[in-house]
């Protein structure tokens, strides 16, 4: 097989009517790209219409051919120089299809930033090149063009490249050339122009071919964002995989591997796949799968590590520069839905520090929402614990989207994590100063009772099985004489609780927030009160645990206890039996009592 | 990474989005080249197993041979196969063949029509039934909100306008001027009800990449692909009295592979062979915004 020829993707940005298609055109004709015979027939459509050549018109032809709608969408095409090949993206320059530009951009590895010369500097030559700061792509080469239109001169160039490095600058973006050309006239383009001594070089295609190829991924540190757990029971395959794609580093059989936010930790036992080698190691860029030991319950958004390797952050206040393009401004103390990697989360906007405005190159430090095609630095904060990495340290965990209304309507890199206050902490110690005292000490309860208070929580993986086990317990601990009461929450949606909402993952963070107020008042009556919550993770157990302060709390896992093979009737007597030991073990119910 | 591999983990990542975020999710399998590719995408993705089902939509004119691979296959790779039609149009011979209506009209009548009615769930869907190879009506039938489709950016002009997840409302009505953003791997997952989301893992892929990832995974394609020594082969699969073989010599992938490359067909577009697109102008645009794949 013959050696695959390098790809490369570039998008072409600018301000509307700077130049894009000109540009764009002279390079497929310099290169030779252009089908046969079409810049002959363009030539000839312009001289029937009495009208002047342009090689911007090579484009439109090109894309009439494909039917691709030049003016709101990006379009594709295609050249190749002796080094590689390209796939050019034409972005759209119109303010109206930012969110365009922005798709297009985001697949391409470098830039090219078009300035018209006689213009100057508009407002989307600041917005495209804040926009690809923002988008990470830090391979940007500035065409100043149109030089034609200003005698070639080179003080027109230099208060151009001047005036823009001062704003990349601000935004700190680092051109690798700006380049005087005129894509008319063909000058500094395919070669070096007799017009402009005065520059140098290298010409624009020089320049092209010496844009780097993505770095090098694989050096950094392992990062697993878990797409999903997958097990086809069904179709009798036993194996437990991990999915995701590697967007960083690599993992090996034998490895430890950590799963953040829940920090659980496991050792990678097989890489699996379908219809390949059996593989021992796997890399950045893959899609694949992974079989842990021992099998720990983990949810889908956790990103896997490495032990040993630098950690991302896990926290819930961040800073970060965010783009927004939503039809409704983006206002603080509205809940948003953040995706970073495969993590899903609720923010909400804390603070806005500073709104960059690219038309007026203004910076508004006193705006108290981010507009549409705003550019602004803000605090965000998710309302559990997510983990991220810095974008400078890791750009794929380094970006997130924001959701609106169904939308994605904003994007965005962490620049720097911030100290999160903690807010439960603060609520249950107000919660307990304002607490009113009954005249009977939990001492006194507990003795009458023969029992410590307790906040018994059983939870698991196990469909059904959670709440059987809770009756049970309840029902043993009865039969013993103790003053148990069961709860499930399904008993508190028609009243105490909002049957109105929906029961996704906003509302479950609710219904534990309630149930665990309901515990301190369930355990402050003296009682072993039990209920049972499918899939708690580690910080929802901190919510509760904090929340039922100052009484105790034992969260039951039956992932612990039973294997999957094990959830028949038969052995739920075993089950409660090995509950109630712990129980006993652990001095809650007394020895005697039982 | 080279080019397949990259194109390849894409799509996987893609699929695998789509299982994770859509409840009602299936895709659709034309039989052809690029859907089957797909379909062996979703075992890659998903380890063996097609956690979906597979809806073809039979307008009962498909070259016989397409029907027994798709029930072969089906067998062979344990599918959830899902056969919808527009029985109404068939029986009544409302059709191009028949000589009743153009070729849009039957295009339009039993492949859009027929699609939309079978996502939605109004018309019955047939179900291949594992134990007793046969087809039997579907008995609860609830509305695809995600459908994962085959389409390449590179086949015809309104294809390259398309996102990796692209909404429909109602009527299955695509608003090409109005589309969502999508970077960093983040698609459009969430849409309100009533509304559904087409997928498209392929989209970055080219004729040539299809054909180099088949001889590449030795997936199983159809044979009208390849010359049987009349010197004639499809290109791409459709009815039959629409649909027609190109004149070529390729008796199989490597070869197929070869004449793409340099051969006569560098410069001819696959879907030349389709009666269908001529008459809509090239584009298909009208077709597609009513649904058509």
């Amino acid at each position: 097989m013959k050696q695959e020829r390098e790809q490369m993707s570039i998008v072409i940005v600018g301000h509307v009517d700077h130049g894009k298609s000109t540009v764009i055109g002279r390079l497929l004709a310099d290169t030779g790209s252009l089908p046969e015979g079409k810049l002959e027939q363009v030539r000839q459509h312009c001289a029937r219409n009495a009208k002047p050549f342009e090689y911007a018109f090579l484009l439109d032809a090109l894309k009439d051919e494909q039917a691709q709608g030049i003016t709101i969408d990006t379009a594709r095409c295609f050249f190749k120089t002796a080094k590689r090949n390209y796939i050019i993206i034409d972005a759209p320059g119109h303010i109206e299809f930012l969110k365009n530009m922005i798709t297009g951009a985001a697949r391409a590895e470098a830039a090219l930033l078009v300035i018209d010369a006689k213009e100057g500097i508009q407002e989307n030559s600041r917005r495209h090149g804040f926009m690809l700061s923002l988008l990470g792509i830090d391979q940007v080469v500035v065409l100043v063009n149109k030089m034609d239109l200003v005698n070639y001169e080179q003080r027109v160039f230099e208060d151009v490249v001047k005036e823009y490095r001062d704003f990349l600058r601000q935004i700190k973006v680092d051109p690798i050339a700006f380049v005087p050309i005129s894509a008319r006239e063909g000058h500094n383009l395919a070669s070096c122009s007799k017009e402009m001594q005065w520059y140098e070089g290298p010409c624009v295609l020089e320049l092209i071919d010496s844009l780097k190829k993505e770095k090098n991924l694989t050096e950094q540190p392992f990062r697993l964002p878990v797409q999903d757990i997958y097990k086809f029971t069904e179709a009798n395959d036993d194996r437990r995989i991990v999915a995701g794609t590697v967007e960083t580093g690599k993992v090996k059989v034998g490895d430890e591997v950590i799963f953040l936010p829940s920090s659980k930790r496991a050792v990678i036992q097989s890489i699996e796949g379908f219809n390949e080698p059996v593989k021992r190691e796997v890399g950045a860029g893959y899609a694949t799968g992974v079989t842990l030991a021992p099998q720990i319950y983990i949810k889908p958004g956790e990103i896997m590590c490495r032990t040993g390797e630098p950690l991302p952050v896990v926290g819930n206040t961040f800073r970060a520069h965010l783009f927004w393009l939503g039809r409704h401004p983006m206002v603080a103390g509205k809940k948003y839905k953040l995706k970073l990697a495969t993590q899903r989360a609720t923010v909400y906007l804390k603070q806005i520090e500073r709104v960059l405005d690219a038309a007026e190159l203004s910076v508004d430090t006193q705006k108290d929402r981010i507009e549409r095609h705003d550019v602004a630095d803000c605090i965000l904060q998710t309302v559990k614990p997510i983990a991220y990495d810095l974008s400078r340290d890791i750009a794929a965990t380094g970006r997130f989207v924001i959701i609106d209304h169904y939308e994605i309507a904003g994007g965005g890199i962490i620049t720097g994590s911030i100290a999160e206050t903690d807010y439960i902490k603060t609520h249950v110690s107000e919660r307990e100063v304002a607490w009113e005292k009954s005249n009977i000490s939990p001492e006194q309860r507990a003795s009458r009772f023969g029992q410590r208070p307790k906040f018994i929580v059983i939870t698991g993986t196990f469909d059904g099985l959670q709440a059987n086990v809770a009756k049970g317990l309840e029902e043993k601990l009865f039969r013993n004489g103790h003053n148990v009461y069961y709860l499930a929450i399904a008993n508190l949606l028609h009243g105490l609780f909002d049957a109105g909402l929906g029961r996704g993952e906003e509302e479950r963070e609710e219904d534990i927030r309630r149930l665990g107020e309901l515990a301190r008042i369930f355990t402050d009556a003296g009682l072993i009160f039990i209920t049972d919550i499918p899939r708690l993770d580690s910080y929802e157990i901190d919510i509760l645990k904090a929340l039922n302060q100052p009484n105790e709390i034992l969260v039951i896992d039956l992932d612990e206890y039973v294997s999957a093979s094990d959830t028949a009737g038969e052995s739920l007597e075993i089950l409660l039996k090995q509950i109630e030991t712990v129980l006993y073990q652990r001095d809650i119910v007394w020895d005697y009592s039982i | 990474m080279n080019q397949l591999e990259k194109l390849e983990s894409q799509s996987i990542y893609i699929l695998r989005e789509a299982y994770r975020e859509f409840k009602h999710l299936c895709m659709l399998w034309s039989i052809g080249k690029d859907s089957t590719v797909l379909l062996w995408l979703a075992r890659k993705a998903f380890f063996g197993h097609v956690p979906f089902p597979l809806v073809h939509i039979d307008t009962s004119y498909k070259i016989p041979e397409m029907i027994a691979y798709r029930d072969r296959l089906a067998r062979e790779w344990n599918l959830k196969m899902i056969v919808g039609s527009n029985r109404q149009a068939i029986e009544a011979k409302e059709t191009f063949p028949d000589g009743r209506v153009d070729r849009i009209a039957c295009c339009r009548s039993l492949k859009a029509e027929a699609l939309k009615r079978t996502l939605s769930g109004e018309w019955p869907r047939l179900r291949y039934n594992q134990q007793t190879e046969q087809y039997e009506p579907e008995q609860y039938q609830e509305a695809y909100t995600g459908v994962i489709v085959g389409v390449r950016a590179d086949e015809e002009g309104s294809r390259s306008k398309e996102r990796y997840f692209s909404p429909r409302d109602q009527e299955n009505e695509w608003d090409v001027g109005d589309q969502p953003p999508e970077l960093w791997n983040q698609f459009k997952t969430d849409f309100a009800p009533g509304t559904h989301i087409r997928i498209h893992p392929l989209l970055d892929w080219t004729e040539l990449n299809i054909w180099e990832y088949i001889q590449r995974e030795n997936i199983p394609v159809t044979s009208l692909y390849f010359d049987q020594g009349d010197g004639k082969r499809y290109r791409s699969l459709g009815c039959y009295p629409c649909t027609k073989p190109v004149e070529s010599t390729a008796r199989n992938v490597a070869e197929i592979i070869e004449e793409l490359k340099s051969g006569k067909f560098a410069n001819i577009a696959e879907r030349s062979g389709r009666e269908q697109d001529r008459e809509d102008g090239g584009t298909l645009e009208t077709l597609r915004r009513d649904g058509y794949m």
